[in-house]
């Protein structure tokens, strides 16, 4: 399989940004594993109260029996943890799906073809962004309860609104700016339609900037989803487990010393949110030309006693043609 | 080209060591400024690019002298490893000597001071090296203020607007913007402006490259009268010749990281030495050239350049030591030196070192 | 009309105007002003017949890659028209373009720009083919992208239809590059400056290659270019730019040998030789090509002419040009003292045949006159001065009147054709006129 060319230095990348990719990989991983296998992995359902016709205690403390205790409403912690961890991935994933797909073409088609669809589209986008992004969610969400319920799908969209502007605004500055470049131009000279210049040409290269701002929004959104669930307005407990609500549900429990019912979600939520945006500012960091630069070292110059001594260094292998120019580049 | 073998006479005034921070004038036989051996490498992540590796030359006092060659071969890194305005991925190592004083190893800031008022710089792109929200008065009077405090407001003034209508530049213009001026005058103005400190070396790289013919002619023409009214050092970094012809008194050419031929420009240019140079020239498209030619294959990498003489895989006199053993510099009659076995030393050539070189085909996908 | 390939030129273009608008200031834009149009191309007509090479050459700023640009469409055309064996392609929407692209192709100056860096240079090839429906298939559409980059040196293809352009050098992006022009097979190759970014050691091989390439693929170019030198091998004819228009055109052999426009023989003299017994060239134009905003009146290159004569267009601007010059060779007390006699010079930007210098606060008439006779006094042979018919006092100031421009008419000349007062009778007859007309003493006695 070949990988995307844009995404080739991810693979090739060192150090500092190596250890950020990877370590919030392996968060994020943990938590898609346990979304994929709640069902498998969690001792008891989201909302499963009694096992074998007994009910289970309530607000029991962590124990071999309920390994992270129940809740107030007999509720088991663990199981709300896990499966909450497959409602926050299904938005997540759903809300990036929704705003890449609708902010990127749009921002694709407002910056090449300016004018007055680009204003048109700027000024709504302005608008949008300028709301506070809560309410706007909020609003989104009470609007959608009505006709489509109050489930994943209805916190997707609300979410997914408030992350439009920001694929729009970032995609459509970098075409407006690939859209004077002469290969664009040349595409145009070589009879390529409208379409095909957008999507061959405009789109493949400002994709790149897409990645580390999704990664970074998904952190985000996995905020706003647990704000949404925790003022009322997020995904019914009916439907689905989810952290905010769980949190809400906790904060009478903090006064009383019952700590595992608010930690275990709390924690759930500062891991994935780190996890994200460790993988966000890794991809950062590999695909940001100017900071891959700064990393190299200079290097040792041997002292040369004789001239016709064979200068150190002769004996390694050539290296690839693509490394000596990409170093030439930046020295002429 | 290391050792600097039959370098005009700079032993009687032996180089005077002097510590950093106290600028000694050098020996009444010492040069404005001499390199010698001068090294700069970059740093890759893997083996390092030897941009300049061994090269040694000298600017007196008032001289112009050329520095050619294709692009990748180290010239603009040569000129920079001069001032030290290297990016932190380089390292410098050998000699350079301006005044008597070794620039390699100087600190930063002893660096920043020396540019200037002692070693003007003059760059191919005028207006990203100009302040488009200041004047150009104001660009003078902060070049002045950074380096001669010392000099009152009227003075200031004075010395700027004499500098400018030098370089042809209207006393009436004096308080307007960067972009009210064209290309040409941009480039009046930052020569003006490195002047303005009255430095005695200059170090241009491909100063006219931006510009209209005409325009080339009139910078060169300021260049040409630079070293009559001014008595300034330049070095005019260039890959055209035709520059350099009119333009300098001396010529270097630079191929591989390494200067392969230097001397009078009229005897460079009527008596090529080195057969890189004589490539070169031929490959110059001028109103009398008569047929295209061209220089096959292109500069090597510099990362692992080829063994012995660099040149060997792309010239059409190799012979079997080209690729054996690194040539030695010979001085030829008159200023002339060069670094080409060829020119011998004809004791040191072995014995069927002489036979020409079979040389594989070069491939046009090999090419620049 | 039927075209007849034979006779009709390829390539007809007639009176071709490009203007572009210019936007001003912030300010200027806040109060809805536009602050004007540039004339790109202003009045441009020539043939470009078939299997020839047509060298357009010109400094920058003279229109020759915007003349490029509207051949092919890529920026619109304010008005006149270019046919294309004889159909009318100005104006057309895009989508009737689209097929004529195939016919009509342009190589740019910069091949690293100009090549998508996401894209492998096998798929830059291939995407013409594509868009134009050419190849039957897949292996046909890569047997045309293999033959087009062997036929332009890139062999064997199969190394470098791969990869990707940062992994080139110039010349091998310059000549992937040119593949994709030729895949299509096109009639017409537009060159803009394709060899001048890149070194002289290689500009000679892409040379060539274009030769080589006209010769096989039976090809017509248009060859833009600021560099009369490569010009020189390359070409049939020459028309030489200069502001917006075609200031001469004529074979290539009597453009070098005998220049008919000064401009074109300054051009000329500026190139530099690497021959250094040669020194730099004194006589070369004052000045730049100036903003073609507002250009200068009567012959467009007059201001910088050496061989400029009283009615080429001599006005306001020229004085405040002369009268800076003087300033910029004069010690600074001497400056400062002249300086103060005259007051400000704006009012000369506006471009008019009656000019008033003013008088500076304090200072009459008559000193302000004093300082343009002087100027005249010291250099009496510059052409700026045949240019004035009335030098007089007016009260506030000195009043110059020029003598009327006229502008230069497209000559025939030893089968070359040329914008040039110098070769018209009837403007050179106007000159002894206007000369005559002066008296000897140019300085009229107040009444």
């Amino acid at each position: 399989m070949r990988v995307p060319r844009f995404l080739q230095p991810v693979f090739e990348v060192r150090g500092m940004a190596r250890w950020l990719l990877l370590s919030g990989l392996a968060v994020v991983v943990f938590f898609v594993v346990l979304a994929i296998f709640a069902p498998l992995i969690a001792p008891y359902g989201f909302d499963q109260v009694s096992a074998d016709g007994v009910r289970f205690p309530k607000q029991a403390s962590p124990s071999g029996e309920h390994l992270l205790g129940t809740t107030v409403q007999s509720t088991d912690v663990l199981s709300r943890v896990i499966w909450g961890s497959r409602t926050a991935i299904e938005v997540v994933v759903l809300a990036v799906v929704f705003s890449l797909a609708i902010g990127v073409p749009l921002g694709l088609i407002s910056g090449y073809v300016g004018g007055r669809v680009d204003r048109a589209l700027v000024l709504v986008m302005d608008a949008l962004f300028a709301f506070p992004y809560l309410l706007l969610a909020i609003v989104i969400a009470f609007l959608l309860s009505s006709s489509v319920g109050q489930g994943v799908f209805t916190a997707a969209v609300a979410i997914t609104v408030v992350y439009i502007p920001q694929y729009f605004r970032v995609v459509r500055n970098h075409v407006i700016s690939v859209r004077e470049e002469p290969y664009v131009e040349a595409a145009r000279a070589l009879g390529a339609p409208r379409r095909t210049v957008i999507r061959r040409y405009v789109f493949h290269n400002v994709i790149q900037s897409v990645p580390a701002i999704a990664t970074l929004n998904a952190a985000d959104a996995i905020l706003t989803l647990a704000a949404l669930g925790f003022l009322g307005y997020g995904i019914q407990p009916t439907e689905a487990a989810e952290w905010g609500y769980d949190l809400q549900r906790a904060i009478d429990d903090a006064g009383a010393g019952i700590w595992w019912t608010g930690l275990f979600p709390g924690l759930a939520i500062v891991l994935l949110v780190t996890g994200f945006t460790l993988v966000g500012e890794g991809i950062n960091d590999v695909l940001n030309p100017l900071i891959r630069q700064r990393a190299v070292e200079p290097p040792v110059i041997p002292a040369q006693p004789d001239s016709e001594l064979p200068p150190p260094g002769a004996e390694p292998p050539p290296r690839g043609a693509t490394e000596a120019r990409a170093t030439e580049v930046h020295r002429e | 080209m290391s050792e600097p073998g039959g370098s005009p006479p700079s032993e009687p005034g032996e180089p005077v060591t002097s510590g950093p921070g106290e600028p000694a004038e050098g020996g009444p036989g010492e040069p404005l400024l001499a390199v010698r051996g001068l090294r700069v490498w970059y740093g890759t992540g893997g083996d390092p690019v030897r941009a300049v590796d061994g090269v040694s030359f000298e600017i007196g006092a008032g001289e112009t002298v050329g520095l050619v060659g294709e692009s990748g071969c180290g010239k603009s890194t040569l000129g920079r490893g001069v001032l030290g305005l290297l990016p932190d991925n380089a390292t410098a190592a050998g000699e350079v000597r301006y005044r008597g004083r070794d620039l390699v190893g100087l600190s930063r800031r002893e660096l920043r001071d020396l540019r200037g008022p002692e070693i003007g710089l003059i760059f191919q792109e005028p207006m990203t090296r100009l302040d488009p929200l200041h004047t150009i008065a104001d660009h003078f009077r902060e070049t002045l203020r950074i380096h001669e405090p010392e000099l009152g407001d009227e003075e200031t003034r004075k010395r700027s607007l004499e500098t400018l209508a030098r370089m042809g530049i209207p006393p009436t213009r004096f308080r307007q913007y960067p972009h009210e001026f064209s290309g040409g005058m941009r480039q009046r103005i930052m020569i003006a402006l490195a002047l303005v400190l009255r430095p005695s070396l200059l170090i241009a790289d491909e100063p006219t490259t931006a510009l209209d013919v005409i325009v080339e002619a009139q910078i060169l023409q300021i260049l040409a009268d630079l070293r009559e009214n001014f008595d300034t050092g330049l070095l005019l970094i260039t890959h055209n010749l035709g520059i350099v012809a009119e333009a300098c008194d001396r010529v270097a050419v630079m191929y591989a990281g390494q200067i392969v031929e230097e001397g009078e420009a009229r005897r460079v240019f009527s008596e090529p030495a080195h057969p890189y140079t004589r490539a070169l020239l031929r490959s110059t498209i001028s109103l009398r050239t008569t047929g295209l030619h061209y220089i096959a294959g292109a500069p090597p990498n510099l990362i692992d350049p080829p063994p012995a003489c660099r040149f060997h895989p792309r010239c059409p006199d190799a012979m079997a030591v080209c690729r054996e053993r690194d040539p030695i510099e010979v001085s030829l009659a008159a200023d002339q030196r060069v670094s080409c076995w060829l020119h011998g030393p004809e004791d040191e050539i072995p014995p069927q070192g002489a036979e020409p070189l079979e040389r594989t085909e070069i491939a046009i996908a090999e090419e620049a | 009309m039927v075209a007849d390939p034979t006779t009709d030129p390829l390539l007809a273009v007639r009176d071709l105007r490009t203007h572009y608008s210019v936007r001003g200031s912030f300010i200027d834009r806040l109060r809805g002003r536009e602050a004007g149009a540039v004339a790109a191309v202003d009045g441009v007509s020539f043939d470009l017949r078939r299997g020839e090479v047509l060298g357009v050459v010109g400094e920058s700023g003279s229109g020759k890659t915007t003349l490029g640009r509207t051949l092919l469409g890529l920026v619109p055309a304010t008005g006149g028209s270019v046919h294309l064996r004889g159909r009318e392609i100005t104006g057309l929407p895009e989508r009737e373009l689209r097929p004529l692209r195939r016919r009509l192709q342009i190589v740019f100056q910069d091949p690293h720009a100009s090549l998508n860096p996401a894209m492998t240079i096998g798929a830059a090839i291939a995407d013409p083919l594509r868009f134009h429906g050419i190849a039957a298939d897949a292996g046909d559409r890569k047997r045309r992208v293999a033959a087009a980059l062997e036929r332009v040196g890139l062999a064997p293809a199969s190394q470098f239809a791969d990869k990707y352009p940062t992994d080139l050098s110039g010349g091998q992006k310059q000549r992937a590059v040119l593949a994709r022009a030729i895949v299509l097979g096109p009639e017409v190759l537009v060159a803009d400056e394709p060899v001048s970014m890149l070194d002289m050691s290689v500009r000679a091989k892409i040379l060539e290659l274009m030769i080589a390439l006209k010769e096989e693929l039976d090809l017509t170019y248009l060859y833009i270019t600021h560099d009369l030198a490569t010009a020189k091998f390359f070409c049939d004819r020459i028309a030489i730019m200069y502001l917006g228009r075609i200031v001469e055109i004529g074979p290539a052999s009597q453009i070098y040998d005998d220049p008919k426009h000064p401009y074109t023989a300054s051009l000329l003299r500026a190139i530099p030789e690497p021959d250094p017994t040669r020194s730099v060239p004194r006589d070369l134009p004052r000045g730049e090509v100036p903003d073609a905003v507002s250009p200068p009146l009567g012959c467009r290159f007059h201001p910088r002419c050496p061989r400029a004569f009283e009615v080429c267009g001599w006005e306001s601007r020229d004085l405040r040009t002369l009268l800076e010059t003087r300033w910029t060779r004069m010690a600074e007390e001497e400056y400062e003292r002249e300086r103060e006699l005259v007051g400000e010079l704006d009012s000369l930007d506006e471009p008019a045949v009656e000019a008033s210098l003013p008088a500076g606060p304090g200072h009459t008439d008559e000193e302000a006159l004093g300082v343009l006779e002087a100027m005249r006094a010291e250099a009496p042979d510059d052409p700026f001065w045949k240019g004035v018919a009335e030098l007089q006092p007016d009260g506030s100031g000195a009043r110059v009147r020029f003598h009327e421009p006229l502008v230069p008419r497209d000559l025939e000349v030893d089968g070359a054709r040329v914008e040039c007062h110098l070769h018209d009778p009837e403007a050179l007859a106007a000159a002894r006129a206007a000369a005559a007309s002066d008296g000897p003493a140019v300085v009229a006695e107040p009444t």
